[in-house]
């Protein structure tokens, strides 16, 4: 197989070199020809991720943008003549009543899940470092929610949670306590598909900062102990502090998952009962898929908001990140 | 030196050309579903049947079709969700099926975007459908394909259940005397009713037997008869006639809550009856009733045989041919058989009514039942939809009284 494959594929190579060293102007000296090829080595090793980020980066994110910025109905979708409309499609997600709370459900999503998924994840992740008889194992467990297809933990969830039928109730009203309606009801459904995202989350916290805290000399553990330093000082005096970087990152990655976290909620409750678990995320794919009549031009624009979101936040780490490496 | 320099190329133009056989690798993937790339011999049929596989019935007749008209064909089925937008899509790219079969309700809004040809261009015979079926599939005076079979809803019942809390299903005629009977069911311990109320299109098409049948247009949302269907939807959830979990319902999770032998009623469709015989209990069916008295149209569901338009006039010839072949009241019969819809022709009514009797009221409720996208809505209805779905959320979960409910819809709509 190697060999027949590699002997044809040798040939346009050759006319490849010979075109690169050709191209020089006949003046030059050999000394100045080997950096030319090897310039035309680096191109052509920089090709294939520049096609990568052009065709699956670039040009889907430009259609994007172009979509958000005219007037698209179905007729104009199909035969590509839609005008230029400039920021209208802004202007109507802007002046939409499910805006408001659209935001306000990302915000409040994104903070809440972000800040809880750390926290326990973090609690977690300390416990575990203590090593003691099957952590390991323990810590594999709990790896579960993030190795599961988001649809099967969703409809797990969404199981678990019906008002009817669901497990939680049954344990609510096992305790004496008034079955909750955690999906139907307007004001339930938001804290519904947080609890779920969070249990989802923690692993992907658990793993990233327990190898972080692998990192840490445990030297340092040593000579705060020496200085007789409690547990708890010792967390925030050395373990907080030089966890900062891996902290950061773990943050960012998890403000940008949960920023687009779609699958949980549709699954769960399609944004609603009357847009009670809307977010950016739905809300785009209500707009441009959700209906028999897709409005593309408004569910892309409410997609660019979440891009410019992540990216707002892409760059203050970047600049965090530079600051830390300077100082 | 030369020599590394040159391995060194090597390695990057293998990758080059790796990436270039991929690249074309990715192309030619893509362009299995495309007409364009077939031979002049190979036609292309989108459905809807993700549940059918090459060996099942439906693919043969498929095969079968083409094979009669001369013609090989490329099938690709979609999840129904999907179609729209691939075809749509597809369109963009003039890259259409030859022959695309789609939920009723989208007809109108593929016409609208230009893709579908009328029965003019392609000399389609629609003449032996049913007229309120083939109103789905009309706008502004043209048809634009053929209805393959259809399914509307009507309401299941539970004989064991009722005969429990003594209702007699006779005494059911309108919303007053179904409240009672629900009533009567609670009473004895039993649960009333299931239907689905989720904020999709499902939710819409499960609400508007009632909203219908009070009287109701779906260009008034807000009239006082369309608030008398919400608010007994309401009714029903406040008193514990019907579950709270039926405004996450989707129609299937509402009928594996009446199959678990508990509910008295279920709003279903056609297409649940194969496994209503497997629920393991008694059970008959009765139109949707209207407010006072007698049946309330049901919308009707089921898809439509389509002709998109190709850049090559030349195939719709042979492409009518299929579409024929499909729908001849043979083919008709064992799809609609294998589907469990209801053959849109009279004829081939009479005769699935003739092989299975079970089927009488499911005939008798397409044959009053209504196209969503008719009276001319056309692609008004997906937004009148919407807003629809959204009330009835907002109702039921209490966040808004079904008044104000339908009335934000309608000032949305406008």
């Amino acid at each position: 197989m190697k060999h027949t494959t590699q002997s044809p594929d040798r040939r346009p190579v050759q006319s490849r070199n010979g075109a690169a060293t050709a191209a020089p102007p006949p003046a030059r000296t050999t000394t100045r020809r080997r950096p030319a090829s090897q310039q035309w080595a680096a191109w052509a090793f920089l090709t294939p991720v520049t096609l990568y980020l052009v065709l699956f980066y670039a040009y889907p994110l430009y259609r994007n943008i172009d979509l958000s910025l005219r007037n698209y109905t179905v007729r104009s979708f199909v035969q590509g003549d839609a005008p230029f409309t400039g920021l209208a499609n802004y202007r109507t997600v802007f002046d939409d009543p499910t805006f408001a709370p659209a935001l306000l459900h990302t915000v409040v999503f994104t903070t809440v899940c972000l800040v809880l998924q750390y926290a326990i994840g973090l609690a977690l992740a300390v416990f575990f470092h203590q090593h003691f008889p099957l952590s390991a194992t323990l810590r594999a467990l709990f790896l579960v929610p993030w190795l599961l297809p988001l649809i099967v933990s969703a409809s797990t969830w969404s199981w678990m949670l019906n008002s009817d039928s669901g497990i939680v109730n049954a344990t609510l009203h096992a305790v004496g306590i008034d079955p909750v309606n955690w999906l139907t009801s307007p004001s339930w459904a938001l804290t519904s598909v947080i609890i779920a995202n969070i249990w989802i989350g923690v692993p992907f916290n658990l793993v990233v900062l327990h190898s972080g805290l692998q990192s840490i000399p445990t030297s340092l553990y040593e000579a705060a102990a020496l200085d007789g330093a409690n547990a708890w000082q010792r967390f925030w005096r050395i373990t907080f502090p030089l966890l900062r970087p891996v902290s950061a990152i773990t943050l960012l990655l998890g403000l940008v998952y949960t920023l687009k976290v779609f699958d949980i909620i549709w699954i769960m409750t399609k944004g609603g009962p009357a847009d009670s678990s809307t977010t950016f995320a739905t809300w785009s794919y209500q707009l441009g898929f959700g209906n028999l009549l897709p409005a593309f031009g408004p569910g892309a624009a409410v997609g660019n908001l979440l891009v410019v979101a992540a990216l707002v936040f892409g760059l203050i780490y970047v600049r965090v990140q530079r600051k830390q490496a300077m100082s | 030196m030369n020599r590394s320099a040159r391995s060194r190329l090597t390695a990057a133009a293998l990758t080059v050309a790796a990436v270039t056989v991929g690249a074309t690798a990715c192309s030619s993937g893509s362009g299995g579903t495309s007409t364009k790339a077939a031979d002049g011999g190979t036609y292309t049929i989108w459905d809807p049947y993700p549940q059918f596989d090459k060996s099942s019935a439906w693919a043969k007749l498929l095969a079968g079709c083409g094979t009669e008209a001369g013609v090989k064909i490329k099938r690709t089925s979609f999840d129904t969700s999907d179609l729209t937008n691939k075809a749509l899509l597809a369109a963009q790219q003039d890259n259409s099926a030859d022959v695309l079969i789609v939920d009723n309700p989208v007809v109108s809004t593929l016409a609208e975007a230009g893709v579908l040809t009328t029965t003019d261009d392609n000399k389609l015979d629609t003449s032996q459908a049913s007229p309120n079926l083939l109103a789905a599939g009309q706008s502004g005076g043209k048809t634009y394909g053929t209805p393959i079979g259809a399914n509307t809803l009507a309401l299941y019942y539970n004989k064991a259940v009722l005969k429990e809390a003594g209702v007699d299903i006779a005494s059911v005629k309108d919303w007053k005397s179904l409240t009672a009977a629900l009533a009567k069911v609670k009473a004895a311990g039993k649960k009333g009713i299931t239907f689905s109320a989720i904020g999709t299109e499902e939710g819409s098409f499960q609400f508007l037997p009632w909203f219908w049948g009070s009287g109701a247009q779906l260009t008034a949302l807000d009239s006082d008869r369309a608030v008398s269907a919400l608010s007994l939807w309401k009714t029903w959830l406040d008193k514990g006639y019907a579950p709270n979990s039926v405004i996450n319902n989707t129609q299937t999770t509402s009928w594996q809550e009446f199959a678990s032998g508990d509910y008295a009623f279920s709003e279903n469709g056609t297409w649940q009856l194969a496994n209503a015989d497997k629920a393991g209990f008694e059970y008959g069916v009765i139109p949707v009733p209207a407010a006072t008295g007698g049946d309330a149209a049901a919308p009707t569901g089921g898809e439509f045989v389509t002709i998109p338009v190709q850049g090559d006039t030349g195939r719709y010839a042979t492409s009518q041919k299929l579409v024929s072949c499909l729908t001849n009241s043979q083919n008709l019969l064992d799809t609609d058989t294998t589907l469990s819809y209801v053959a849109p022709t009279t004829e081939v009514q009479d005769k699935q009514v003739a092989a299975n009797p079970n089927l009488q009221p499911w005939v008798d409720a397409v044959k009053a039942a209504k196209g969503r996208t008719s009276d001319d809505l056309g692609t008004k209805y997906p937004k009148i939809s919407e807003q629809l779905w959204k009330a009835v959320q907002s109702a039921l979960s209490g966040s808004a009284s079904p008044k104000d409910a339908l009335d934000s819809a309608q000032s949305a709509v406008k």
